[in-house]
């Protein structure tokens, strides 16, 4: 298939709208670095296709790769581990999109309450115990909580470790948040 | 009969369709068993003990372990496109739904536009109720208005207020999640189609809503620390789903559902640290203080 053909395809697959809304694309470095992408997630099973890009996200390469926007974390461990990370994802239906990167912080004396995105980690300052982890709609956050509530900061397995979905991904920051604000 | 859909934080929970009973602060389902810490197994026993009080059947529930890699939620969107409506042939039951609740279930719009098909065929169409992941994946596939609730929270009603976004991990940031924004918000998710029939907003402040504008707002009591703790929401929708299979109108169970789930909250004394299953124990009593009111609903509702 020529790159004119998947980019005919691309434009029909972005006008759809709604129907892709829950797809992403990685964008990486270099056409080499989509294949080896490519080849890593193929292995291990995931439902992925190499796109042509749009217009507004291309960044010097010719390719991107469509994945469940669901299993970004997921699909992130497993190019790291196989040392081939993209530059950047981004969500199919506007590729202008970026991730919520604000952070709310709630003061509740004794305990401080982080927010990103729709998740909130809440720490015991004095102890730096996590007492509690609210928000998310993901299935992943009950095991998260479950696995991390009542451990401190240092010990408890981060989000990015165990998590699987974009709920795990936004505790990830409130988590990293966290960490930035109490040592300070 | 009431379905609650969901998945524990177990992978080796096998796919459970029966009734779920609240055992010693543990949910039991087909002879297995989950503790109630947040999301659904939260659900259901704010659910059962709002039952216990309303003196109606317990809740049936689909119920399987997925710690978010999706496999526990596909297996179950599965059975639920083949089953749904049906007699499960294992319990006997589940034939004759009024209501259905679907929760933390991985998002995925083709399954969920699937399982809305098998609601569509269903003889008697039910109280459709989505909260957390099955939410997201209800306003993905652009059939929100489908739904005769929503609860999202301030950042989740963000999200649907954002017609581009596509999990509220990508809300974009000039729509803010802020509580003072929450009326513009409720209108541009109406305005998107993005809302279902009513939306119970809940935070600091709760918000019962539809799309001609706020219906009733609840403020009181006010315990700010149930922010902080995981399982508040859970609660809530529990409650509100109880309530309507109980008879009570969508708007008045959800008005209602906010003052119970407040001030069971109030009546529990929490700390950020408090755990969900302190706030369950005191529905029973926040409930039964809030139907005897003078011209509460018991007598509205229950009266024989």
């Amino acid at each position: 298939m020529s790159f004119l053909n998947i980019f005919k395809r691309k434009e029909s697959k972005v006008s759809s709208g709604r129907q892709n809304s829950d797809r992403g694309i990685l964008v990486f470095e270099n056409t080499s670095e989509v294949i080896r992408a490519e080849n890593v997630l193929k292995k291990k099973g995931w439902k992925i296709r190499v796109m042509g890009p749009p217009p507004e996200i291309r960044s010097g390469c010719d390719l991107v790769i469509e994945i469940p926007l669901i299993e970004e974390l997921n699909i992130l461990r497993t190019l790291e581990k196989a040392g081939v990370q993209p530059l950047e994802m981004v969500p199919v239906s506007s590729p202008l999109l970026q991730p919520v990167n604000l952070f709310q912080n709630k003061d509740f004396g004794k305990y401080l309450m982080i927010r990103a995105a729709n998740m909130k980690l809440t720490v015991d300052k004095e102890t730096m115990k996590i007492v509690n982890i609210s928000g998310g709609g993901c299935p992943d956050v009950p095991y998260l909580a479950q696995e991390m509530v009542g451990k401190s900061l240092s010990e408890a397995p981060s989000p990015r470790e165990i998590g699987h979905t974009l709920c795990g991904y936004a505790l990830q920051l409130a988590y990293e948040e966290t960490g930035r604000k109490c040592s300070l | 009969m009431f379905a609650i859909v969901g998945t524990v934080p177990d992978q080796d929970f096998p796919l459970a369709v029966g009734e779920v009973l609240l055992v010693n602060g543990v949910i039991r389902i087909e002879g297995k068993s989950v503790p109630v810490n947040r999301g659904t197994p939260a659900l259901l026993a704010a659910a059962i003990k709002t039952c216990e009080v309303l003196d109606q059947p317990v809740p049936f529930g689909y119920v399987v372990g997925d710690i978010g890699q999706g496999d526990g939620s596909r297996r179950l969107y599965e059975y639920l496109t083949r089953n749904l409506g049906k007699c499960d042939p294992q319990s006997k039951a589940g034939a004759d739904l009024n209501t259905i609740t679907f929760h933390y279930l991985q998002p995925d719009v083709d399954w969920h536009n699937r399982v809305l098909f098998a609601v569509d065929g269903m003889a008697q169409r039910p109280v459709l109720i989505a909260d957390a992941g099955f939410m997201y994946a209800a306003k993905m596939s652009g059939q929100s208005a489908k739904y005769d609730l929503f609860t999202p929270d301030a950042g989740e009603l963000a999200f649907l207020a954002d017609e581009e976004a596509p999990h509220p991990f990508y809300t974009r940031g000039f729509i803010l999640h802020e509580e003072g924004q929450i009326p513009e918000l409720i209108a541009r998710a109406y305005e998107h189609k993005n809302a279902s029939r009513y939306l119970l907003v809940k935070g600091k402040r709760d918000y019962v809503a539809n799309r001609q504008g706020i219906q009733a707002t609840i403020d009181s009591p006010l315990e700010e620390v149930m922010e902080a703790m995981g399982g508040t929401g859970d609660t809530l929708t529990g409650i509100v789903a109880a309530l309507i299979e109980a008879g009570v109108e969508v708007k008045e169970a959800a008005i209602v559902a906010a003052r119970v789930n407040r001030l069971a909250g109030h009546y529990a004394k929490p700390t950020p640290a408090s755990q969900v299953m302190e706030i369950i124990q005191h529905i029973p009593r926040a409930l039964e203080e809030i139907l005897n009111e003078n011209g509460g609903i018991r007598e509205k509702t229950f009266a024989c």
